[in-house]
């Protein structure tokens, strides 16, 4: 019996150990536009969004650039919603950040994305961030990558590198995070269909929303 | 005796991998160590959190329990008796179950497999399965 007990010490010890080994963090971080910071004030802005302003249906989606659920609604649903839904006038989606504090790098990556969005490339760097998005899989410092993305998304570098390097939305970012936690927000992507939350018990393909959409009346002027 | 021991080793094993789970999930220690995108897709989900708690700090509290009721039927007082079998036998049942729905959701629904979570599945099917083999072996005390 008292071997046993040993052995189970002893195998305490080892997983302990590797435990430790395990959640041994990668090198840290690039500082600026990385983290929330301490006080967040409401700039009024509530997220860049592709549709008409007439449409009658606002989809607003919470989203995590480094999620990879998020980066596989980006790519194999949102052009098929974006054809039926949006390009046609019913439907206008709204971006709200909400970086999960699991992610090394998905704040950075929602503030690349407010800087190309500053020069009206928010559209452009969110297809570049969820289109190569091996990026989250490598735990590599993403800073040149994304400036790669930014260049390729047609921004103007030089003012990508300053808006980064001042991290001037963190504040708007985590105002945004904060929304989301108000809303009951715990994973994403999380959608919200004219304000009602989405709940499905798989992520929503475009036929999903297709249906949502067919069954909110028009409004008739 | 041998088979409270075997589930004593396999619930420490376990509560070891869903505390690593659990504090990843708390932002602590980067990344999981993988090998492949599995595990954030797992772990990123909707899925990843019932009922406001990150899904494996239950794996935590099922295992602190098996653990603790397997050591306490692990005691000379214990030994001859049935009930901390019955005990670890229902909380395994209801892991088993609970492992099997969030195996279903990896294969069918988030289309990701993440190793850690398998390995506490298959963790958690061992124990149900000693823990099954146990009720139909009659106890017999072994004194140290």
């Amino acid at each position: 019996m008292n071997r046993f007990y040993v052995m189970l010490g002893v195998l305490t010890l080892a997983l302990g150990a590797m435990l430790v080994y395990l959640l041994q963090t990668n090198p840290s971080a690039p500082r600026a536009a990385t983290e929330a910071p301490a006080t967040v004030v409401d700039d009024g802005f509530r997220g860049y969004t592709i549709g008409r302003d007439s449409a009658p249906v606002e989809v607003v989606e919470y989203v995590d650039f480094e999620c990879p659920v998020c980066a596989s609604f980006a790519v194999v649903q949102l052009p098929t919603i974006k054809e039926q839904l949006i390009a046609t006038g019913r439907v206008k989606w709204r971006y709200r950040d909400f970086p999960l504090n699991i992610h090394k790098y998905s704040f950075f990556a929602a503030h690349a994305a407010q800087c190309a969005g500053e020069q009206g490339k928010f559209p452009e760097m969110h297809d570049q961030l969820f289109g190569n998005h091996r990026w989250a899989q490598t735990g590599q410092n993403p800073t040149g990558l994304f400036r790669e993305f930014a260049k390729t998304a047609g921004v103007d570098v030089a003012r990508y590198d300053a808006c980064m390097k001042s991290g001037r939305f963190a504040a708007r970012i985590e105002f945004s995070r904060q929304e989301g936690l108000q809303r009951n927000v715990n994973g994403t992507p999380t959608f919200f269909v004219n304000g009602t939350e989405v709940r499905s018990s798989r992520l929503p393909t475009s036929d999903d929303f297709k249906k949502l959409v067919d069954a909110i009346p028009v409004r008739r002027k | 005796m041998r088979h409270r021991q075997s589930i004593a080793i396999l619930a420490l094993v376990g509560w070891f991998v869903a505390l690593y789970l659990g504090l990843h999930a708390l932002g602590i220690g980067g990344e999981l160590k993988c090998g492949t995108g599995g595990c954030e897709t797992v772990q990123t989900s909707r899925w990843a959190v019932l009922f406001g708690v990150p899904v494996a700090f239950y794996g935590v509290v099922g295992y602190t329990a098996i653990l603790a009721v397997t050591l306490v039927g692990l005691q000379p007082a214990w030994l001859a008796r049935r009930g901390p079998s019955l005990l670890v036998a229902a909380l395994a049942t209801g892991g088993v179950l609970f492992s099997a729905w969030l195996t279903y959701l990896e294969l069918f629904v988030i289309d990701a497999i993440c190793r850690w979570c398998v390995t506490s599945a298959v963790i958690m099917t061992a124990i149900w399965l000693v823990s099954l083999h146990a009720l139909r072996t009659p106890a017999t005390r072994t004194d140290p």
